[in-house]
């Protein structure tokens, strides 16, 4: 019996099976949860980290690392909101904030892959660097539009669901098929089983790793629109711990930290598991600050799952 | 006689694989006992279950007449059972003394006594015969000094049994002897070696007894070497007869294919050249550490080049890296499979497409399908052992592993280069034979191959031409009319070839 647990739990849909445990036991005891209402609005709630845990996924499966995403997120909403009050155009706005985003991935890819220095330690200078930068911007404080139509980017609905979750299902299906069915995807794995072994197999590693962060600087430019839409300005302060949110998705949903190792239906469910958390927190009126130590504690069970599971494979 | 260590009828199942089905057998004291057996035969999960890493799903293991109860390597150690796996382990950065007495230095308050610690380990070295400084840092040994300092852990845990798992594979002759001797004074002292290794020509002037594995079985067990012949053992081991595991087949050799003038780099400073026609088999032979594979790497584009020119088919590779060479027909099958072979993590399948599969995959689409036929078409042919191409590679043997490799750049469409570095390291007779064969064909086909080999008669064996290397140069070449065992050695010796002590001059 115990054998059987631990042979469900450990295997491949173990995360499966634990979020549906999971969200049956809230359903229950939970009041107000399975609405239609809160489903909508605990969708909407993790649009942001949804969306940036596509890219992590990639770039923790290539066994890198990238701290700063949040910052880039807040930034990229700045930049929209300021450059469409600047040229009056919201579709200017959007792609200045999208070539944004993907410059500063570029720039991280470029420094980790040709200069060989080490992704913790770049992506912590970047994030401190692009924060730094929306500061300055904005003298520390939110940049209103002048355009209203540009909430109507987070307001808009299609079939009754929001535009941003759409984008999130969306790219939910497409990085899922990139990490699967390309060549890209499997190089992306391949780099993280073994890098040299790749490299001499005629995978071109630094190719690889610096599309991966530009693709991750693009995809935290559009969630820095959808947020920055949303909260119906740029805030320089928005996004913070979003990286550690997006790689505790990641985690959770069975990303090996070591690389080699990710699946995008297991990101999903990830990412699922923390805005539950947090929705059913918040539906039971418990303090904001007890929400770190949950978020805490839910991290440290994943890395001890991802571990046992890990030992299992051996 | 007495039955020092005694295993009887143990079992171990992997989903899919049966790995030991009934294993009982026997070994004396103060004897050497070899293994052998095809790859995933299930050689090393014995010794996996005798080093406590593995629990067995059946059977037992007694030693001296005592039960044994190995839940883990520390329980072993315990018994006084030590395993020297082929992955070493060994921390490079610390001191030969430090990781002899690793867990257990002297210490007194909590500091460590050095003078102390290096005295004693070196007297302990000196006494089994390694002649290594115990202060230089296992980073600057050889290979094979280190392989020796695993051995010298296991005596100096006053082991009772001693097992090794192909210790002499990635070895030099002149390594392997002095291994041999240590392994020799470990007999005398009446302990129980277990020795695996694919090297027949070691069994015979080494060891004792042999027990024979076939698909996880006990096919054979020898108490003595005595009216065993070569022939006879490789029976036993892959069910057949190999008459001529060579089976050479002469080709006519067309115009030069690869052409290599003046290549230098950082671990090769003189300069090398020379070519590789179409359909001929072209054998480099050194000593480990003779710059062969440097070359090949340089070659490969693997490694920065600093000088040289190289051409295929006269047209100048213009790339200098990995990627561009296979664009370009040039493939390189490393030595090193562990680091820059496998990718760990990943299926056996996809170990084999990893680079194929860009023939196959339209827009960098994959197409699944092709990729499944393609790996089982080389599982099948290689003969690779594993339940599916779904398998993890880190699950299968030693020597399948090697095979994957190896199926790897056999998958590659449009080779007209192929360069393989020690292609059949830790492989087994029969798959030995498929994988000469499989090199004949293709050097048929018009294929310009590179074989890069430690082993003498396989370099003769199967290459028509063969280049010598030693110490960073080619010194030598020989067409296959002129193959003649001793002058080819000769030329791969270093010239002042005085048996140089084990400690080398950093
Ligand atoms: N952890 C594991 N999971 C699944 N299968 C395994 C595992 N370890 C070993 N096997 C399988 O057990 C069989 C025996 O493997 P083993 O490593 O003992 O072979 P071997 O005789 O040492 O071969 P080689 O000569 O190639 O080293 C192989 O088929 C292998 O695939
Ligand atoms: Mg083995």
């Amino acid at each position: 019996m115990a054998g059987l647990l631990k042979r469900i739990l450990l295997g491949e849909q173990g995360l499966v099976v634990i979020f549906v445990l999971a969200f049956a036991l809230v359903s229950v005891t939970v009041p107000n949860f399975l609405t239609d209402r809160n489903m909508l609005g605990l969708f909407q709630s993790v649009v942001t980290i949804g969306i940036v845990s596509c890219t992590m996924m990639l770039c923790l499966a290539s066994r890198d690392f990238d701290l700063s995403v949040g910052s880039i997120v807040a930034f990229a909403g700045m930049v929209a909101v300021m450059a469409s009050n600047a040229s009056g155009s919201i579709i200017i706005g959007l792609i200045v904030a999208l070539a944004f985003g993907t410059f500063v991935g570029f720039v991280n890819g470029v420094v980790i892959a040709k200069l060989k220095i080490n992704a913790l330690i770049t992506t912590l200078a970047t994030m401190q660097i692009v924060r730094g930068l929306a500061l300055i911007a904005s003298d520390g404080r939110a940049v209103g539009i002048n355009d209203p139509n540009f909430y109507q980017l987070a307001l808009s609905k299609a079939f009754g669901v929001p535009t941003p979750v759409w984008v999130m299902l969306i790219l939910f299906i497409v990085f899922g098929f990139v990490l699967n069915r390309t060549v890209f995807g499997r190089n992306t794995l391949a780099i993280g089983g073994n890098p040299e072994a790749s490299r001499l197999a005629g995978v071109d590693v630094d190719a690889m790793r610096i599309w991966i962060f530009t693709l991750q600087g693009l995809v935290c430019g559009i969630a820095g629109i959808l947020l920055a839409s949303r909260i119906t300005s740029g805030q320089p302060n928005a996004a913070t711990g979003l990286e550690l949110s997006a790689i505790s998705a990641c985690v959770l949903g069975g990303v090996s930290l070591a690389g080699g190792r990710a699946a995008m239906l297991g990101v999903i469910v990830g990412v699922l598991i923390l805005g539950i958390a947090e929705n059913a927190m918040n539906l039971l009126n418990i303090q904001a600050f007890y929400q770190y130590l949950v978020r805490g504690i839910i991290l440290l069970l994943a890395v001890l799952l991802d571990n046992i599971r890990s030992r299992g494979l051996r | 006689m007495d039955d020092f260590l005694a295993f009887s009828h143990i079992g171990k199942s992997y989903p899919g694989v049966r790995a030991l089905d009934d294993i009982s057998f026997s070994v004396p004291r103060g004897t050497i006992h070899r293994l052998v057996g095809e790859n995933g035969a299930g050689k090393s999960t014995l010794i996996r279950v005798l080093s406590g890493d593995t629990e067995a799903d059946q059977g037992e293991i007694s030693i001296d007449g005592q039960m044994q109860h190995f839940a883990s390597t520390r329980d072993a150690f315990a018994a006084r059972v030590v395993v020297v796996h082929q992955e070493l382990q060994l921390v490079p950065s610390l001191t030969v003394a430090e990781n002899l007495r690793l867990g257990r230095f002297p210490a007194r308050a909590g500091v460590i006594d050095f003078r102390g610690m290096i005295g004693q380990v070196g007297a302990k070295l000196a006494d089994i015969g390694i002649h290594v400084d115990p202060r230089t840092p296992v980073s600057q040994l050889s290979l094979g000094e280190r392989q020796m300092i695993e051995v010298a852990k296991a005596v100096m845990m006053d082991a009772r049994v001693i097992a090794l798992d192909e210790p002499t594979s990635s070895l030099s002759s002149r390594e392997s002897e002095v291994l041999f001797e240590l392994i020799g004074r470990l007999r005398a002292q009446g302990k129980v070696v277990i020795y695996i290794s694919h090297r027949l020509d070691e069994i015979f002037r080494l060891c004792d007894g042999c027990t024979v594995f076939r698909d996880g079985r006990l096919a054979a067990h020898h108490t003595t070497m005595e009216g065993l012949t070569r022939d006879k053992l490789v029976a036993e081991m892959v069910g057949r007869e190999i008459v001529d595991i060579w089976g050479w087949r002469g080709r006519i050799a067309g115009k030069p294919r690869l052409a290599v003038e003046g290549v230098s780099g950082k671990h090769l400073a003189h300069p090398a050249s020379f070519d590789v026609r179409a359909g001929e088999i072209h054998g480099f032979f050194g000593l480990v550490g003779s710059g062969r594979s440097e070359l090949m790497r340089l070659v490969y584009g693997a490694d920065k080049r600093r000088t040289g020119h190289i051409a295929i088919d006269g047209v100048t590779l213009a790339g200098r890296d990995p990627k561009r060479s296979i664009q370009a027909g040039l493939v390189l099958c490393s030595e090193d499979r562990k680091y820059d072979g496998i990718i760990q993590g990943m299926s056996v399948g996809e170990n084999i497409v990893v680079s194929a599969r860009r023939h196959f995959s339209p827009f960098g689409l994959i197409r699944p399908g092709r990729e499944g036929e393609t790996a089982d078409k080389f599982i099948k042919t290689l003969r690779i052992r594993t339940p599916s191409r779904r398998q993890n590679i880190v699950n299968l043997s030693g020597g399948n592993q090697q095979k994957v490799i190896l199926a790897r750049w056999l998958a590659e469409t449009g080779v007209k280069v192929l360069i393989v570095d020690e292609p059949t390291r830790g492989i087994d007779v029969g798959a030995k034979a498929e994988i000469y064969d499989l090199l004949y064909s293709l050097a048929e086909r018009g294929i310009a191959i590179v074989v890069v080999s430690s082993e003498l008669p396989e370099v003769m064996g199967i290459s028509d031409r063969i280049s010598v290397m030693c110490e960073g140069r080619i010194v030598a070449g020989f067409e296959r009319a002129d193959f003649d065992e001793h002058i080819i050695l000769a030329a791969a010796l270093p010239d002042r070839s005085i048996p140089e002590p084990t400690k080398r001059a950093s």
